[in-house]
């Protein structure tokens, strides 16, 4: 019984509590044309961003943890290795405890499965890389503040900052639109992570037989200065869904009426 | 000094992924479904001929599984074709039992007609292979789990790794290949094996 663990911890039940009486907050986000650095038609054209509601701040320990203590087949000692690699949740305490400075820190060590699953217990899913990106080009009062060299110079000081030290609570500065923390503390799955970077050439140079990839087109990055995003992209296309790592959470996005896939 | 910045995060990039870890259990038998099985996927799929099914409703016999769209022009042909030569080089025995599943990255457009366009024009044997779709999220974890990464492009068509995986009876992954032009004999050999281990 989950409740009877619970009961022997009762910071755990305060934490538990609060997550309940606070819904996760998201925000709308009206979208528009955007100028992916995954341009949708490989060349430069604009892509259209339907309205979206995003998550404020990253999923934390204590919401995940609040997650996993009802969907018990997401703790760490029950999922099935499909999901997750063996260091999945492997910073908790126990399967179902995370030390009290853990609490509002952002979730980590998920693969993308728990953090998929997480999301739908919230009625939403993992944004994709457009929506992300998109919401992650502003600034404090900017739509789209990327063209800034100092908005890539304090994101790229944040990469190369190692990455021992404890992560801080989430709830960082809210850009233009009220969201928090898409840099400068996690990085963050995303719903296409394995959709970002597919093939730049439809053979393997090396071996005629084999085609690795199905599709006329070469995929073209757009703005090969702006490295901040591109390592990004460069890092997520590198995961596995099952994969789990000390430096990538999540947060979920909710649509409304008419979502297309 | 930009580059310099960069390598430093390229850096710490590399430190970032050099930490996953990865073991197979070993094979068991037992009712309950491996852990490292990918039937442990809850998937809802739909046949070509409309029927609704689970993935693991294939757990049993081994499975040629691969992921394609109907309206595709290169590889997935290839695919299909590199299928049908790797089980017509298997023993007529294992021929028998080993099904495929062909699964469309593209449920928007790839109807039950749609698939049933397909297994006519590539004469597949319905008594073996399955063409299905599943929801845009489904497609999504299947390739997720499979390894596989797809990209809408604008025009219609997916860019798409090709990949076709051979799971053992308990749904676990056996062998993959990315050949298509090319019998690959790494992928005869491991029905074989999947075969003799269920057996011994």
């Amino acid at each position: 019984m989950p409740w009877l663990r619970l009961l022997g911890n009762l910071w755990l039940v305060l934490a538990i509590g609060a997550g309940h009486a606070v819904a996760a907050d998201y925000k709308q986000i009206a979208g528009g044309h955007f100028a992916s650095v995954l341009p949708a038609d490989e060349k430069a054209a604009d892509m259209q961003v339907a309205p979206y509601e995003l998550r404020v701040t990253p999923v934390s320990n204590a919401e995940f943890l609040a997650f996993v203590t009802k969907s018990t087949e997401w703790q760490r000692d029950r999922i099935a290795r499909v999901f997750a690699d063996a260091q999945y949740l492997s910073h908790w305490i126990t399967s179902d405890g995370i030390d009290r400075a853990q609490r509002d820190q952002p979730v980590t060590h998920v693969s993308w499965f728990a953090a998929q699953a997480f999301c739908e217990s919230e009625g939403a899913r993992l944004p994709t890389w457009l929506e992300w990106e998109f919401a992650a080009a502003a600034d404090t009062a900017r739509k789209d503040a990327r063209a800034d060299p100092a908005w890539r110079e304090q994101i790229l000081s944040w990469y190369s900052r190692p990455s021992n030290s404890a992560l801080a609570a989430v709830g960082g500065p809210a850009n233009v639109y009220g969201i928090r923390d898409l840099h400068g503390l996690v990085w963050e799955w995303v719903d296409d992570f394995n959709a970002l970077l597919v093939s730049t050439d439809s053979r393997d140079q090396n071996d005629p037989d084999r085609l690795k990839f199905c599709g006329a087109g070469a995929m073209s990055l757009r703005d090969l200065n702006n490295y901040a995003v591109l390592m990004r992209i460069a890092m997520l296309s590198s995961l596995k869904a099952a994969d789990t790592t000390a430096n990538v959470g999540f947060r979920c996005t909710k649509i409304g009426a008419g979502e297309k896939s | 000094m930009i580059r310099h910045k960069l390598m430093r995060a390229v850096a710490f990039l590399l430190v970032l992924l050099g930490t996953s870890a990865f073991a197979l259990p070993p094979a068991t038998q037992s009712n309950k479904l491996p852990s490292d099985s990918i039937y442990q996927l809850n998937l809802h799929l739909v046949d070509q001929g409309g029927k609704a099914f689970e993935l693991r409703s294939l757990r049993g016999e081994p499975v040629f599984i691969a992921m394609f769209y109907a309206s595709c022009k290169y590889t997935c042909p290839l695919i299909i074709e590199e299928i049908k030569r790797t089980v017509q080089a298997l023993d007529e025995a294992d021929r028998n039992r080993v099904r495929v599943l062909l699964v469309s990255f593209d449920p928007a457009r790839d109807t039950p007609a749609a698939l049933t366009a397909v297994s006519v024009e590539h004469h597949v044997n319905l008594a073996h292979w399955t063409l299905a779709r599943t929801d845009p999220t489904g497609v999504r974890k299947l390739a997720a789990i499979l390894g596989v990464q797809y990209r809408a492009m604008t025009n219609g068509d997916f860019n798409h790794s090709t990949m076709i995986t051979l799971l053992d009876q308990e749904g676990r992954i056996a062998a993959k290949s990315d050949k298509t032009s090319a019998l690959d004999s790494e992928l005869i050999a491991a029905v074989g094996r999947t075969l003799a281990g269920q057996n011994p």
